[in-house]
């Protein structure tokens, strides 16, 4: 399991459990390494921002995982993490490798509600 | 006023933390404004096996020790934010963050640090993740019996380049100049070993592909010669530049962009001091960062006593 405070999907069913459960989902499936925990850090200050947004990892290296790393979207990916978002149980959008607040922001106006924005507090 | 601190912190790296740390202890009023993640360089490390006293440990978790020792004492940590104004010349610091948030200071302490530096070849941004990677350990198994490019020669071009022999089939070094900076040894173990090959005094000028990258251009910096790579691959290690964009014409910059200091880590401008990977200085690890942290935390603290004392000194005049 993923050593962050999101919600960790475990398995298959948790995932489709998750996005039938959620209209908007990002999820972020990765490893504990370089490129990865950055993300995970702006998912989990985001939470409190983008409260119509379920944040959720993967273990990169489990068996389920198949789920996000042979989605189609992904078959280009070449740099950890695999990053998906969902809406309706369906991906709109997924990125490769490392990614700033920024650029996680930019992509969840665009596809899902935009939030209030505000500074957050570690 | 709420949002006036006796210091300012700007970087959550590793000085940024040791500032914040040292000042809080010495209950100093400390808030740490960070632009990306807690901890920098250091959680891009995946491994420190020479911290003094911690036989091995992820960049990671060093770099989240330090901010719950930091944030224990009372240090404010705000992180991922944009610092959108900086005024360091008056009495008064003043910093703004995301256009609206104002934060004010006797003393402010930069520690920004660095990045990784980019080819800046055309292409490079678009194949991030699909080919272009910047670290060995995170990507390399995706280069499983692939032929891979690793860029650079320094120490972790060298090393990392050994380290993918264990993925990919074959692995090419790209060196800009006719010889390397790294230490003998990197370049001797690189040398001995079979998958490696070596193309000297060249630059990728392009990345070349659709969905992924499939080639490289590559020009010889002595014959302007360009030759095209297919290419599954590259790796990119040559080297970091200082983050101190918005300091330019602000503060003294040394010709590399770093930030001068004297040995109190003061700059040129009274109350404002720096520490880390953004200062002018020849090493850049962990531990020098650390040391450097102690030092800006000390002095501002010191800078922030005397104007305290200047101020009851006035007050008790008049």
């Amino acid at each position: 399991m993923l050593k962050t405070n999101l919600t960790h999907v475990l398995s298959e069913k948790d995932h489709a459990e998750l996005l039938q459960n959620n209209e908007n989902v990002m999820i972020c499936c990765g490893r504990m390494g370089p490129m990865c925990i950055p993300v995970y850090e702006v998912m989990e200050e985001l939470e409190g921002e983008y409260k119509n947004i379920k944040f959720a990892d993967m273990e990169f290296d489990s068996p389920d995982a198949k789920i996000i790393r042979n989605l189609p979207e992904a078959k280009s990916f070449q740099g950890l993490p695999f990053t998906v978002y969902y809406k309706n149980g369906k991906v709109v959008k997924a990125t490769s490798s490392i990614q700033s607040r920024d650029q996680v922001t930019a992509i969840l106006d665009e596809h899902f509600k935009q939030p209030v924005n505000e500074t957050t507090q570690n | 006023m709420d949002n006036h601190f006796d210091v300012i912190v700007i970087g959550a790296g590793a000085a940024g933390l040791t500032a914040g740390i040292y000042l809080s202890r010495a209950k100093v009023k400390t808030l740490i404004l960070n632009e990306g993640t807690v901890g920098g360089q250091m959680v891009l490390t995946h491994e420190i096996a020479n911290y003094p006293g911690v036989e091995n440990i992820s960049g990671y978790e060093l770099a989240r020790t330090m901010k719950t020792q930091a944030q224990k004492f009372g240090c404010i940590i705000k992180s991922n934010l944009k610092i959108t104004s900086l005024d360091l010349k008056g009495e008064i610091k003043r910093v703004v963050v995301n256009n609206k948030d104002i934060y004010t200071s006797d003393t402010i302490i930069i520690s920004t640090g660095g990045r990784s530096r980019m080819i800046g070849a055309i292409g490079e941004e678009n194949f991030k993740g699909k080919g272009i990677s910047y670290c060995a350990t995170c990507d390399g198994d995706f280069f499983q019996d692939k032929e891979i490019i690793v860029v650079g020669g320094g120490n972790s071009a060298l090393e990392e380049a050994v380290s993918l022999t264990k993925y990919a089939s074959k692995v090419t070094i790209i060196h800009q100049f006719d010889h390397f900076q790294a230490l003998e040894h990197y370049v001797d173990e690189a040398k001995e070993n079979e998958k490696i090959s070596f193309i000297m005094e060249s630059k990728i000028i392009e990345f070349i592909g659709d969905e992924k990258l499939d080639a490289v251009k590559i020009q010889n910096q002595s014959t302007q010669e360009i030759t095209e790579i297919k290419i599954d691959g590259v790796f990119i290690f040559i080297g970091y530049v200082p983050n101190t964009e918005t300091l330019q014409g602000i503060i003294e910059l040394n010709q590399w962009k770093e930030i001068v200091v004297d040995k109190d880590m003061k700059t040129n401008l009274p109350g404002v001091f720096a520490a880390g990977d953004s200062i002018q200085k020849k090493y850049r690890q962990v531990t020098t960062a650390v040391a450097d942290g102690t030092i800006a935390a000390l002095s501002a603290a010191e800078y922030c006593n005397n104007l305290k004392k200047e101020l009851s000194e006035h007050e008790l005049v008049h």
